[in-house]
């Protein structure tokens, strides 16, 4: 069987890159690249109860499953989502492991649900009312290459939307200095297997073994390298040229991922 | 779905180590569960602990691995001739054709949590005996059994909470059926740690006694520690009666609550119904229900009423948490295995520890054993966000 689907919606959000129309005029050389914090929105479509517990892992995955929902014109309730990151609330492991080396030992409750790995997945399913299935991965940093597997194989396989939602965030020390990720970044890619009016492109995909490709902006392949979703961007510059082409993800020591992209006209 | 054919598996918890001995316990309704003893944990509750974890050690070549969580992985790849199973199953198919499905909800965190005992007092650093990514990080389980048996397919952890292992057969189904692998080794390991221990009982989740599930005066989970594996094949030409095979899968989400189920079980009833639609099978056609079954109030209700919903109040059913405990993210594979030895023995293993049923749950939970010849039996796993996963085995014909 081909992996091929039709990507609908893009979402991207990371340091000095706002949404996809902004991270699109980057990767395009049409606008340069500002290295800048990563600016995360507030996820409005949460219950003010659940807002306020939302961490920053949510908040990027929520801002970019919502920006590539938005722009695919998808009700969200319906889609099978696939959420891969390489790490689960990195904040509140912190709090935590911080809490268990005292005496007293007490957890938040609250911050104990949040710890899960399918945080993001569970707060989507709240947001949106979906309860289409959750496929929840991690890859460490091949975290979104699994991701995009999974969710071209379900697309492919069972023939329905999925939602690919993968995202990123730092740990604060002394985590950090063990896993050094510096900064929020998230990229959502909307996934059908057939064409629609909003498709942007075609994608195929297959295992490969040759060497995955880097970004010749020394500053865009520091991003790719320092974040596991940004491994997404070589991706992501094929989509904003918007003619055609291929790329090889990074992904696992024994293969990478290569993806055939055709514009949509 | 097309048929999958469970190649191999094995199974060790607190009941016993491989299939065998978990096969045992069940036979005499044993229970693995003990007071809490582990490591410096101040909790008045029940764990189910697996013995001979900390003798455990891993090939020097893995050194980087090791931690409570890689043990227990090594210890129960070791049970059942599986290891050499899994190489024999590369050997036949070629080391990229098959891929690896590991559940975890914590992996080997309890590194971190030592490590962060032991932050130096000035610069507040862990210390650099501390390995982040092959200990800590949900892959490093996955990894661990990807290099310990030199597997080259597409190798994932899946972590969605306590449905994390059985959601690991439906990714590894999808992958076969779209033809990047041949066979897919598929399960889960969770091992017993303080954040769970303390996170649960900040909830309020933890029993004193032994868990209860169904028990009118069930009060909670007792948290325990498992490994559990599958080798999951295409149905071979030569597929012989009695062979255990993965029938359907059904997932679904509850859109409803971070750490509580759906008052209903409305989410696990579509997970049930997608299962039954996966299998193209009615609710009569199943013989027995291994339940999530964790022995909170509100888990056993919703789930109660989102069985009978669909299978009326006489389909046998029971969870066989109160013998393992909550095994957490390894709790589908290990139930998985279970389903698989109850078809392969005939055997509805009754429910221990619970005393007297809740009437108030109309499910048909059953407290004794019965022998009776079992063909097809569904596991449900149900997990915080609120994701929910049925799996469906069979015999063949």
């Amino acid at each position: 069987m081909k992996l091929s689907a039709y990507v609908g919606g893009i979402g991207v959000l990371g340091p000095g890159l706002n949404n996809w129309p902004h991270t699109a005029a980057v990767l395009a050389g049409q606008q340069p690249y500002v290295p800048a914090a990563t600016v995360l929105p507030s996820p409005e479509m949460l219950p003010p109860a659940e807002r306020r517990r939302t961490g920053r892992v949510v908040k990027v995955a929520l801002g970019v499953a919502l920006e590539a929902t938005s722009n695919a014109g998808q009700d969200a309730a319906q889609i099978v989502s696939v959420f891969s990151s390489s790490g689960s609330d990195g904040h509140i492991c912190h709090e935590i492991c911080e809490a268990l080396a005292l005496p007293a030992r007490e957890v938040s409750p609250t911050r104990f649900s949040n710890s899960v790995h399918n945080v993001a997945a569970g707060y989507w399913s709240i947001a949106t009312g979906s309860q289409s299935p959750s496929n929840v991965l991690c890859a460490f940093d091949a975290s979104f290459a699994a991701g995009l597997l999974e969710s071209l194989i379900q697309t492919s396989v069972d023939q329905c939307p999925v939602l690919l939602v993968a995202y990123d965030a730092e740990y604060p020390p002394p985590l950090q200095l063990k896993r050094p990720i510096p900064d929020a970044l998230g990229v959502a890619m909307l996934f059908t297997p057939e064409k629609g009016t909003r498709s942007l492109a075609k994608i195929e995909a297959t295992l490969t073994d040759e060497a995955c490709d880097l970004m010749a902006d020394s500053q865009l392949e520091a991003l790719r390298r320092a974040i596991p979703a940004a491994r997404a961007l070589p991706l992501l510059l094929l989509l904003a040229a918007g003619a055609g082409g291929r790329a090889i993800l990074e992904y696992l020591d024994v293969s990478r991922i290569a993806v055939q992209i055709e514009t949509c006209s | 779905m097309t048929p999958l054919l469970l190649a191999e598996f094995t199974a060790s918890s607190c009941i016993g180590l491989g299939a065998n001995a978990t096969l045992t316990a069940l036979l005499e309704q044993r229970s693995g569960l003990k007071r809490c003893e582990f490591e410096t944990v101040n909790i008045d509750t029940h764990v189910g602990e697996v013995p001979g974890v900390d003798a455990q050690r891993l090939p020097r070549t893995l050194h980087q691995f090791d931690c409570r969580n890689n043990r227990l992985t090594e210890l129960a790849l070791q049970q059942d001739g599986f290891f050499e199973s899994v190489q024999a199953a590369a050997s036949r198919w070629g080391r990229r054709r098959v891929g690896v499905f590991i559940g975890t909800s914590t992996a080997g965190i309890l590194q971190t949590e030592l490590a962060y005992r032991a932050r130096d007092p000035n610069s507040g650093a862990l210390p650099s005996s501390f390995e982040y990514a092959t200990t800590h990080n949900t892959f490093s389980v996955a990894d661990y059994v990807r290099q310990r048996c030199r597997l080259e397919g597409p190798a994932v952890a899946v972590s969605s909470a306590c449905a994390s292992s059985a959601k690991v057969f439906g990714s590894a189904r999808r992958m076969i059926e779209a033809g990047l692998i041949d066979a897919a080794l598929v399960g889960g390991t969770d091992s017993l740690c303080l954040t769970t221990l303390y996170g649960f009982h900040s909830l309020q989740l933890t029993s004193k006694a032994p868990c209860r599930p169904f028990d009118a005066a069930r009060d909670g989970i007792s948290i325990g520690e498992a490994a559990a594996f599958a080798l999951l094949e295409r149905l071979p030409g030569d597929l012989q009666g009695g062979s255990v095979l993965l029938l359907g899968v059904g997932e679904s989400s509850d859109a409803y609550h971070m750490s509580a189920p759906h008052p209903e079980g409305l989410g696990a009833k579509r997970a049930m119904q997608a299962a039954l639609a996966a299998a193209s099978l009615e609710p009569v056609d199943i013989d027995y229900i291994n339940l999530h079954g964790t022995g909170t109030p509100s888990n056993d209700r919703s789930e109660s009423q989102a069985v009978t919903s669909i299978f009326g109040p006489t389909t046998p059913c029971s969870s066989t948490k109160g013998a393992t405990g909550h095994t957490l993210g390894a709790a589908g594979a290990l139930e998985a295995i279970i389903s698989a030895l109850s078809i392969k023995n005939g055997l509805m293993p009754g429910g221990v520890h619970t005393a007297r049923i809740d009437p108030t749950l109309t499910a048909h939970y059953i407290k004794e054993n019965r022998r009776a010849s079992v063909r097809r039996v569904l596991s449900n796993s149900f997990g915080f966000g609120g994701t929910n996963c049925s799996l469906i085995f069979g015999a063949a014909e």
